[in-house]
């Protein structure tokens, strides 16, 4: 697993309090994780925070799966 | 108008988690004033106050995790953690757990607090200077603001019914119990879950608060000693947190499902002192027209009452309210037991009218009445026997609960033994 995907995982447990296994890319923070629209704000915040990043509404509106933001924050690192 | 009872008690308290943990220690005469060491205060004129004994849930202490998911914790301010807690308590007791939509339908929540989540806004308040609006939580509003304790009840236990509020400082809790009362009176709800919660104990509101001189400062190395109300050495409150939540009942409903039946309320009284932000009037009339109209309201007489439990916050507003009681019992003073257990638990500010409601429905439960502490003094003679030191047995049939708040708010609830 790659660096974005472990610091990614480990904010979406402590942030959604949920196991650590059912964290996988395909996992869909609301449908799959048990996230509110509110819940999703906040992780995105978390994101920003932890890779030290902006990510503008627009774009994280588009961030719905684990997989989604690994993607989203490796190639905003790369960048 | 429909007869409305009480069914389920709950509260977490600084003598501890839960209503009989907290009854057993206000009756041993415990104290829980303490130096505070949970953030910064030698810059504060108080350094004291009465939290709430944290542990792992035994003895009495509280463990929060043990009633709410510590993942939801994060985003609510701990008043609400508080009501969440006492809630489930009281349902609990009145074993009230609505599943169909008509029962649901038929039970509301009215829970308010004096400040609310204070202490969380003070944390985004420097969040946002430091960081800037980009790192404020989504969480930060319903976490703080003062109705979220009565959606969070309502959502936690699928109480549909009306789903409301109070905010009138050191009222709010007996505001709360009373209102909701009538909701019940109307028709508008068969069941209530009503009180108040509140979180104070931060930087922000001890500073707050002693800037506009309501806080004990001379007990700083003595806090046990500090709260003493009706003591010619009093010199202001200390601070508590807490919740006391009731479960109010239609008399019919309760007696229909075979429900536990603490106690009617059979009297509330509101008035205005329509005189000063912070400090009652000084004739007392505003608490002298309160007690008056609950007890119009109630069809007893002055006479009648057993025991008070008095505002009594340890000021210099004491008196006030001691001489509004003498004016409204007249010649029956020598009869009636008045105490303050704010010189226990401190004052739990919108929390305070709730919890001490509880404590009068308790007293005329086991005929007990909890004392006043540190009254070494009297700093005026009466004939009404205020319970110094110790608690006292006395058979109650008729209680009566004071709260006075800022702005001049005032509130008394009455409470009958049910018959």
């Amino acid at each position: 697993m790659s660096d974005t995907a472990e610091r990614v995982k480990k904010i979406v447990v402590e942030h959604l309090g949920v196991e650590a296994d059912k964290v996988t890319e395909s996992a869909n923070f609301i449908d799959d994780l048990g996230a509110d629209s509110l819940d999703t704000v906040e992780l995105v915040m978390a994101f920003e925070e932890e890779f030290n990043v902006e990510i503008p509404d627009d774009a994280a509106e588009t961030i719905v799966t684990v997989g989604d933001a690994i993607k989203f924050l490796d190639k905003s690192a790369a960048a | 108008m429909r007869r409305v009872v009480v069914t389920g008690l709950g509260m977490v308290s600084p003598l501890g988690c839960g209503v009989e943990a907290t009854w057993k220690r206000l009756l041993a005469g415990e104290s829980a004033a303490k130096q505070v060491d949970t953030f910064e205060t030698s810059d504060l004129a108080c350094k004291i106050a009465c939290p709430i004994p944290l542990g792992n849930g035994e003895n009495g202490t509280y463990n929060p995790d043990q009633w709410v998911d510590p993942k939801d914790q994060r985003k609510i301010d701990p008043f609400i953690v508080y009501a969440l807690t006492a809630a489930k308590q009281a349902l609990d007791d009145a074993d009230w757990h609505p599943t169909s939509h008509e029962d649901q339908c038929a039970s509301g929540v009215l829970i308010g607090s004096g400040i609310g989540g204070i202490g969380g806004i003070y944390d985004a308040a420097v969040i946002l200077a430091e960081k800037g609006p980009r790192r404020l939580s989504p969480f930060f509003i319903p976490g703080r603001i003062i109705n979220l304790a009565s959606g969070h009840v309502s959502i936690a236990h699928g109480l549909k019914g009306p789903n409301h509020s109070v905010v009138t400082a050191c009222s709010t809790g007996a505001h709360a119990v009373g209102d909701a009362a009538r909701l019940i009176a109307f028709g508008d709800a068969d069941v209530m879950v009503a009180g108040g919660a509140e979180s104070p104990i931060n930087r922000l509101s001890l500073a707050g608060f002693a800037a506009c001189r309501a806080l004990s400062t001379s007990f700083n190395d003595e806090p046990k000693r500090a709260s003493r109300p009706y003591d010619r050495d009093r010199d202001g409150f200390v601070m508590g947190e807490g919740a006391g939540i009731l479960v109010l009942e239609e008399y019919e409903h309760a007696k229909a499902r075979g429900a536990k039946i603490y106690a009617e309320i059979v009297g509330y009284g509101l008035s205005g002192d329509a005189y000063h932000i912070t400090a009652p009037s000084e004739d007392g009339d505003g608490a002298f027209r309160c007690m008056t109209m609950a007890l119009k309201r109630a069809g007893l007489d002055a006479g009648q009452i057993d025991y008070i439990n008095a505002h009594g916050t340890s000021t210099m507003a004491d008196t006030i309210e001691l001489s509004a009681v003498e004016r409204l019992v007249g010649n029956a003073a020598g009869k009636i037991a008045m105490s303050s257990t704010k010189s226990a638990i401190g004052h739990l500010l919108g929390a305070a009218g709730s919890a001490e409601a509880i404590f009068c429905i308790l007293a005329m439960r086991d005929g007990m009445i909890p004392p006043t502490l540190n009254l070494d003094n009297p700093s005026v003679e009466t004939a009404i026997d205020l319970v110094p030191h110790q608690a006292k047995a006395k058979q109650v049939d008729v209680a009566l609960s004071n709260s006075f708040g800022f702005g001049g708010t005032n509130a008394s609830l009455v409470f009958r033994r049910a018959a």
